[in-house]
């Protein structure tokens, strides 16, 4: 820490830091726009400018841009200064010079950077009179919506989208006073991350157009803490409600989960929730009829009284409902009757990667931490399309070599101007091992294409090549054998090297095999780190409930042990094969589904019960790095609707189940939770109880200029509506209650005084771009404070069956793979076709071209698809779109026929 | 289409860059000079030839205002208007070029004769005013020598 002086007054700040960041950690307030925490400092706009003394002596000081002045010991600087605060005015007037006087008509408007920092710098007025120069704007496809005219040449778009995202298709064009940011042409942007642009831009150029289909001003949002449910990483998102309908999702700062960022799929993924597939009502089969009618929850409970009391009742749980909604399923059948719900291969994987994390055979950094690592080897995993952020982190790790020959340079890591003239000609070791081609391999060092069992011999090859004592692998190619040294000494030579892996391939022996090299790095290095990533929202929170596997509930089922199955949040089409999960659902007389959205499964339903979705319901999901997130519920459910664990509650108390009359809230069913399993004695730590006050007061999900509330249902009864009461947490659906810092995990929306913009968050961090003040959300629930791993053994390699058989492999989609999100309109917009990649030669040899229709069948399963020809796919191999609306399910990786025609 | 010739300058003047981007101006230039402008079509064959996105190709084509990405005339005249030629009479040079050619700078004439094109400077400030014609510098110039200059350029 070094001393330095504002107005002659001493302050601490850290030595080497960028003096803008500095000082905002300080409280101060300083007019911004180039500069942003990711995105560091070019010193472009002038807006942030300061005055710096030599010393006490020197009174007339020299003007100098804050977000390029290094902190030293000793520096003084002024911000108040008259000629400096002139000299900030005058900025902001003249960018302001061309920026249309459409705040009312602007979707930005009330939490607009640019507002801001215009009222914090002074200029109240416009003196510019003169013509306007205006632009045409693009149609950039479902997610975000264009209005050049608002420009003020930040440059913060790009520098987002290429430079940090590594997105191609936005640049800035032209030059003077007409430099225009988009597309080359009219089109959907392409980066998996464009809806950050709304963040990012600080006005009105690029903002959310799904938040435009139902516009409402961020004043009348009311808001709440929540986690994305869209893939296993658990980004912390903020929700936002009017009308009962969600209206937008914002990323909600965690620094050490998802930072300032979320992924399209995260933010867009949403509008699933006001989908015409949402179930509200109860609902039970006419036995004579055959079709689902609305019933009365007092009859349909007891209905499912008498299935449970005829025994033989089994639960199947699921990766995408919360723990508690686990939890209390298992409570209700039984742990020896609860299954967990997943697929075979993602049990196995789960399974697994909890094994490992509990081992301690390495370090398990964080996802923001994950940018920190300057080596990186990645097996089997397309993670911009099964665990996007991450995806946007080792896109910032590659940089890290630059960074570091910045600063032998005595160049600040802070300097993005010069980052980015070096960062493409030093780029640090990326290496991605796949079956298909990935979105990453742009920025690989080196790529290696292979079956599971190729990647995971790659892998055994690194992790013999690190440590020569673990089995080397025989009958390995020259070039695989040294494609695995040359990893193996960038791993090594790394002072943070990182192996990523998960369950993208479906395959044990590939995640073993990154294991076992992180293994190895970590005895020399201790801050050697493995990032396993995996499926879904909760798929590792269900992994600790040790549930059976879905496998195991069929075999009952043939045996003819099941009556009735309680199915929770759940669409078994998506986990094991249609043919076996029909049979199940003949075998079974009754089938009791609890979701919210209409599935394949619920169809068959003979008894359906509304839950309730993240938006309206509490929940902790616990997401890959075994990090325990609360989310809350922005609004009550509707109509019958009510989160997982509370329907499953009032099942029990209805049937008289045990001591489950007595959950009335979250907290009650977390208690009982930690009864039963001293594992997860975490669980409590993750977020206040509710009965958690703040001077006696709740913290408010409406912000302190919440307008209407007294007439917002004058069109049903002209007195103002009670609101809803919250026995679950500590927040209110109302205005009153403690404003001021409520603890990290219950920040319902970010607002400080002069602050209405997502910059507001600058007033919640103990220091800019670091944790939340009061430390960052989230509990990590498996510790590995001790080593007991033992090194996996190289998986035999399987021989290749002869004939024409393909290895038909998975294939990811960030927008199509995921069941909630697919839902969503804007997100169906993006969806690709259901389409079988092949190489050229393949597709010649059956016949086949780019579009021509072909069986695939396995074992189990088949299904009619689309050809598209892909270069970058291996001979003998063919990528399937796993899990994308339409698509069978196939128990891959596995071998199987190709035949022309459908 | 990219002329066989036009690729071998490109890819022997791409050799001598440092990474792609750094040879995107040259490779403008190297098409430009042969078919006077740079049109979409050329643009996307080029972003193609060099493997680059076209947007990150015409992001450097319309930063600088000698990359032309609309037809020009067979002469293009640079009128420099920077402060010191200002001083020494460019706008009546200017306005004299304007009201003879027809055109306000950024134009061509209609017998597509000559582009008018405004620059920054010119770099001969110790004789100002000056402009360029194609590759001749003409400096200390009067409003009443451009007939004579302009003549020289059919």
């Amino acid at each position: 820490m070094a001393i330095i002086y504002i107005e002659n007054k001493p302050y601490q700040a850290p030595e080497g830091k960028n003096l803008l960041n500095a000082c905002l950690s300080l409280g101060f307030n300083i007019p911004y726009f180039c500069w942003h925490p990711a995105l560091g400092s070019v010193g472009a706009c002038r807006q942030c400018a300061v005055k710096k003394y030599r010393d006490e002596s020197d009174t007339r000081g020299q003007i100098v841009m804050s977000c390029m002045e290094q902190v030293a010991g000793g520096l003084r600087i002024s911000i108040d200064d008259p000629e400096v605060r002139e000299f900030r005015a005058s900025i902001i007037e003249w960018l302001m010079a061309n920026h249309p006087h459409d705040c009312p008509v602007c979707d930005e408007g009330g939490e607009c950077h640019l507002q801001d920092m215009t009222v914090m710098a002074g200029h109240a007025y416009r003196r510019y009179r003169f013509k306007k120069r205006t632009y045409a704007n693009q149609e950039l496809g479902p997610f975000i919506n264009h209005e050049m005219n608002r420009c003020i040449q930040c440059y913060r778009c790009v520098r987002f989208y290429r430079d940090y995202a590594g997105g191609r298709d936005l640049e800035v064009f032209s030059a003077h006073d007409h430099v225009y940011f988009g597309r080359h042409d009219h089109g959907t942007l392409e980066s998996e991350f464009s809806g950050n642009l709304a963040e990012v831009c600080p006005t009105g150029v690029f903002t959310d157009k799904t938040l435009k289909k139902h516009y409402t001003r961020k004043w009348d949002l009311q808001s709440a803490a929540s986690v994305c449910v869209h893939c296993g990483l658990g980004c912390n998102t903020l929700v936002a409600e009017r009308y009962g309908s969600v209206r937008r999702i914002l990323s909600r700062y965690n620094g050490a989960v998802n930072g300032y960022f979320l992924c399209d799929r995260g933010r867009f993924g949403y509008e699933f929730l006001s989908s015409a597939k949402r179930i509200r009502r109860a609902a039970k089969r006419n036995s004579a009829s055959g079709a689902m009618e609305p019933a009365d929850k007092k009859i349909i409970l007891r209905s499912i009284k008498e299935i449970i009391a005829g025994g033989r009742v089994i639960g199947i749980g699921s990766p995408r409902a919360s723990v508690e909604s686990n939890f209390a399923l298992r409570r209700l059948v039984g742990p020896d009757n609860f299954y967990s719900g997943m697929s075979a291969a993602e049990e196995e994987l789960t399974a697994l990667s909890i094994r490992i994390m509990k081992s301690g055979c390495a370090s398990f950094p964080s996802l923001r931490e994950t940018e920190k690592a300057d080596a990186v080897f990645v097996l089997g995993e397309d993670v911009t399309n099964t665990a996007p952020m991450l995806a946007l982190a080792l896109r910032q790790s590659v940089k890290n070599r630059a960074a570091a020959s910045l600063k032998k340079n005595r160049i600040p890591e802070w300097d993005n101007g010069s980052l980015c003239v070096i960062k493409d000609e030093e780029p640090g070791p990326l290496f991605v091992a796949s079956l298909l081609p990935t979105r990453l391999d742009d920025a690989a060092t080196r790529i290696f294409r292979g079956s599971p069992t190729q990647i995971a011999r790659l892998g055994q090859a690194v992790a013999h090549a690190v440590n020569e004592n673990l089995p080397a692998v025989s009958g390995l190619e020259q070039a695989v054998a040294k494609l695995a040294e040359e990893i193996a000494r960038e791993l090594t030579e790394a002072s943070a090297p990182l192996v990523v892996s998960g369950a993208g391939c479906l395959s044990g022996p590939v995640m073993e095999a990154a294991a076992n090299i992180a293994a190895a790095l970590a005895a020399v290095n201790p801050r050697a780190g493995l990032f396993l990533a995996l499926p879904e929202s909760n798929s590792f929170g269900l992994g600790l409930l040790s549930g059976k596997p879905l496998d195991q509930a069929f075999q009952r089922a043939e045996k003819g042990e099941v009556r009735a199955a309680i199915i929770l949040e759940n669409d078994l089409y998506r986990r094991s094969e249609k043919k076996r999960v029909d049979r199940f659902r003949e075998q079974c007389r009754h089938v009791i589904v609890l979701d919210f959205i209409d599935t394949a499964t619920a169809a068959k339903a003979e008894i359906i019960l509304p839950t309730a979705p993240f938006a309206e319901a509490d929940g902790t999901l616990v997401n890959n790095e075994g990090r325990g997130q609360r989310f809350y519920r922005v609004m009550d459910p509707e109509e019958d609707c009510r989160p997982g664990w509370r329907m499953l509650a009032e099942i029990m108390e209805y049937a008289g189940i045990g001591d489950a009359g007595q959950w009335t809230t979250i907290d009650d069913i977390i208690a009982g939770l930690c009864a039963e399993e001293p594992e997860l004695q975490g669980m409590r730590e993750i977020a206040p109880p509710a009965e958690f006050r703040i001077y006696g007061q709740r913290v408010p999900r409406q912000p302190h200029r919440y307008s209407g509330r007294t007439a917002m249902k004058a069109h049903e009864d002209i007195h103002e509506h009670k609101p809803a009461l919250d026995f679950d947490s500590p927040l209110t659906f109302s205005m009153e209650g403690f404003r001021s810092g409520p603890p990290p995990s219950l920040i319902p929306f970010y607002w400080s005084a002069g602050w209405n913009s997502v910059h507001a968050l600058n007033k919640f961090q103990a220091e800019i771009g670091g944790p939340l003040r009061g430390g960052d959300p989230g509990i990590r629930m498996v510790g590995s404070s001790h080593k007991n791993f033992e090194y996996f053994k190289p998986a035999p390699v399987t021989p290749t069956p002869g004939g024409r058989e393909y290895l038909l492999v998975p294939y990811f989609r960030i927008f199509g793979s995921e069941e909630l999100s697919v839902l969503s309109p804007s997100i169906a917009g993006r969806i690709p076709g259901n389409l079988l990649l092949m190489n050229e030669s393949d597709a010649k040899r059956i016949g086949a071209g780019n579009g021509s229709l072909v069986r695939v069948a396995v074992a189990d399963a088949g299904a009619s698809l689309a050809v598209k020809i892909d270069p970058g796919i291996p001979e003998g191999v063919a990528g399937y779109p796993a899990g994308m609306p339409g698509v069978e399910f196939m128990n891959l990786p596995a071998w199987g026929a190709i035949t022309e025609g459908g | 289409m990219l002329e066989e010739i036009e690729m071998r300058e490109i890819d022997e003047d791409r050799a001598r860059c440092h990474n792609t981007r750094a040879g995107m101006i040259e490779a403008l230039k190297i098409v430009q000079r042969r078919r006077g402008w740079i049109s979409d079509d050329v643009l996307y064959e080029l972003s193609a030839h060099l493997g680059v996105p076209p947007g990150e190709l015409d992001s450097v084509a319309t930063f600088y205002n000698l990359i032309f990405r609309k037809p020009v005339g067979r002469h293009r005249i640079l009128i420099c208007d920077s402060v010191t030629c200002w001083v020494m009479g460019e706008e009546d040079l200017k306005r004299r070029l304007s009201e003879k050619l027809g055109i306000a700078p950024g134009e061509t004439t209609r017998d597509g004769r000559f582009t008018l094109v405004p620059n920054a400077c010119l770099g001969v400030c110790d004789r100002a005013p000056a402009i360029m014609i194609d590759d001749d510098l003409h400096t200390g110039l009067t409003p009443a020598q451009l007939d004579a200059i302009l003549g020289r350029y059919e």
